[in-house]
């Protein structure tokens, strides 16, 4: 028996056990996949958590139940992977693999940036990338009479890179429902260049932030949280004031990754673009948040993968080349408020455009603009996600390498 | 786009980054290098110099990078390229603006 052993049971994970389990040849392959957590987060629920919009349940299962029946499972800690070995030490067993893929996600670390992880940490200083942080921030807005709200990125890449912006505008609503909105003042700040870096979205998009009275601070590289001034300040001394800071910290790969010597300075693995396969060894896949690949990291894009990377595990089984196939292919819905959201689809090559989709000329989604369709989408992409998405079904109509089709492109 | 830079016909991209390295010389740098203000140093030569060997690496430039680089930390990189440090030092470099993804 030869054995495929996955590292990580989220979003990416369990797509490929749910892939594979019908492709592998079962009388030559046992597949075992390994996660340290009992339960299964639905991570783009944490944007909705803090706003009172899904509750706990929401957002949480039990992750087994997403494992296929006839692959291993088994709930540990991976302490490191001895890729001369072709073996992985977990807390106390250690598993041989023929082939492994890496799919151990990223997660924050807040500890990158001086103070940010201080005193005032849950207190007035918050993440919503983890549950936790996401709980604890509802329950703060919950109470919260208003002041100076800063929403923050720490550097890039980040998982989901809109969520920020997503944030703030959830706010924007949250607090006018609340009938409190004249009281919070919401500061957008980020590393980047703009709220959106690509040059056709803060074309299209740039009335956004006005419309929602959203300032904006850009090209903030931070150095460190003042707690006992409130304060962040940033490498050329900038300084911006908050009551309630809501930040995304430095993300990172595993450390596991780091550990075993596998990844970059984030921790991120080196991959190929276009196969998934990872460059230092050829018998290592990597897949989803963990690669280094300059797509972003979001669930479609590990669904678009997942596609790729079965095809090419097949392919590799055999002796046969992998397919250059993987495009950057990511779609993702970006709430706007008020219940309205915006679709943007995109690739390594082309920019988000204006268009419809997935059929051309007649959607029923709109890419690049708001509607109140767009937002049902990204309510039901919960549902999607549970049902389809993490179980390796396919979505309808929607394709694995980005089609042109219904863009206006130019 | 072409433009004239120190007496010499240039390719740069809408944003005056240049799309050739190889048309790239210190006296193009030194010019560019005045449109923010900056009169080239040592210094600043031996940044210039670290981040054209990092991307002809293939390597994704960062303030992370810069800062785990120990070629200058961070405070000094500001203060040498004032405004956005990574932007104005790629200018002069010759070299594409770091990308960051949506
Ligand atoms: C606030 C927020 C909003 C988002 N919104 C969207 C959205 O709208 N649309 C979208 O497509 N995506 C969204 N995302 C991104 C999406 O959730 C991730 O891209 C996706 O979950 C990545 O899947 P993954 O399998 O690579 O990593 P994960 O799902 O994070 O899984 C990694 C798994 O590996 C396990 N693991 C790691 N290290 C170890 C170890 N040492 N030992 C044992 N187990 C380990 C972890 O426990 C975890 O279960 C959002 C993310 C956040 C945080």
């Amino acid at each position: 028996m030869k054995n495929l052993v996955i590292l990580g049971a989220g979003t990416a994970g369990t797509m490929m056990a749910n892939h594979l389990v019908s492709k592998l040849p079962k009388k030559e392959w046992e597949i075992t996949i390994v996660d340290q957590y009992k339960t299964h987060y639905y991570q783009p629920g944490f944007l909705f958590l803090p706003f009172d919009i899904y509750n706990e349940n929401q957002v949480k299962k039990e992750g087994k139940k997403f494992i296929p029946k006839g692959v291993n499972y088994i709930q540990k800690k991976i302490d490191r992977i001895i890729s001369d070995e072709n073996k992985i030490s977990l807390e106390d067993e250690t598993l041989d693999y023929d082939i492994l893929i890496i799919a151990t996600g990223s997660k924050i670390a807040p500890d990158e940036v001086e103070g940010m992880q201080g005193k005032n940490w849950q207190k007035s200083v918050f993440d919503f990338y983890t549950y936790e942080g996401a709980l604890a921030l509802r329950n703060k807005l919950r109470e919260w009479e208003g002041g100076k709200l800063v929403v923050h990125i720490t550097e890039m890449p980040i998982k989901c890179p809109v969520a920020p912006l997503e944030f703030a505008f959830l706010a924007d609503s949250y607090f006018k429902k609340k009938g409190m909105r004249d009281k919070v003042e919401i500061t957008y700040v980020t590393p980047l260049s703009g709220a959106f870096t690509k040059e056709k979205c803060s074309k299209s998009l740039g009335y956004l932030l006005k419309e929602k009275n959203v300032n904006l601070e850009i090209d903030f590289a931070i150095e460190r949280v003042d707690n006992e001034n409130s304060k962040i300040i940033d490498y050329a001394d900038k300084e911006v004031d908050f009551d309630l800071l809501v930040t995304v910290p430095t993300n990172m790969g595993d450390e596991v990754i780091g550990r075993s010597g596998l990844g970059d300075d984030l921790n991120f693995v080196p991959t190929h673009h276009n196969t998934l396969q990872s460059l230092a060894h050829e018998n290592i896949f990597v897949i989803g948040d963990a690669t280094n690949v300059p797509a972003s990291k979001a669930g479609s894009v590990a669904h678009f993968q997942a596609e790729t990377l079965t095809d090419n595990i097949l392919l590799y089984v055999e002796g046969k080349p992998l397919k250059e196939e993987f495009d950057g292919h990511a779609n993702c819905f970006i709430e706007t408020g008020e219940n309205k959201a915006l679709l943007i689809d995109f690739n390594y090559e082309y920019e988000p455009v204006e268009g419809t989709f997935p059929f051309a000329g007649i959607g029923p989604l709109k890419l690049l603009k708001e509607s109140v369709f767009n937002h049902w989408g990204k309510l039901a992409f919960r549902w999607i996600y549970w049902n389809m998405l993490i179980k390796g079904i396919p979505i309808p109509f929607v394709s694995r390498n980005m089609s042109t089709k219904g863009k206006k492109l130019n | 786009m072409k433009k004239v830079i120190a007496q010499t016909e240039i390719n740069v991209n809408e944003e005056g980054y240049l799309t050739d390295f190889a048309q790239w010389t210190k006296e193009i740098g030194t010019e560019i290098a005045t449109d923010y203000n900056i009169e080239m140093t040592d210094r600043h030569w031996e940044v210039v110099k670290w981040i054209q060997e990092k991307v002809n690496e293939g390597a994704a430039l960062s303030i992370r990078g810069i800062k785990k680089s120990g070629v200058i930390d961070i405070k000094s990189f500001y203060a040498l390229f004032p405004g956005g440090p990574l932007k104005v030092s790629t200018k002069i470099a010759g070299v594409p603006k770091p990308k960051s993804c949506i």
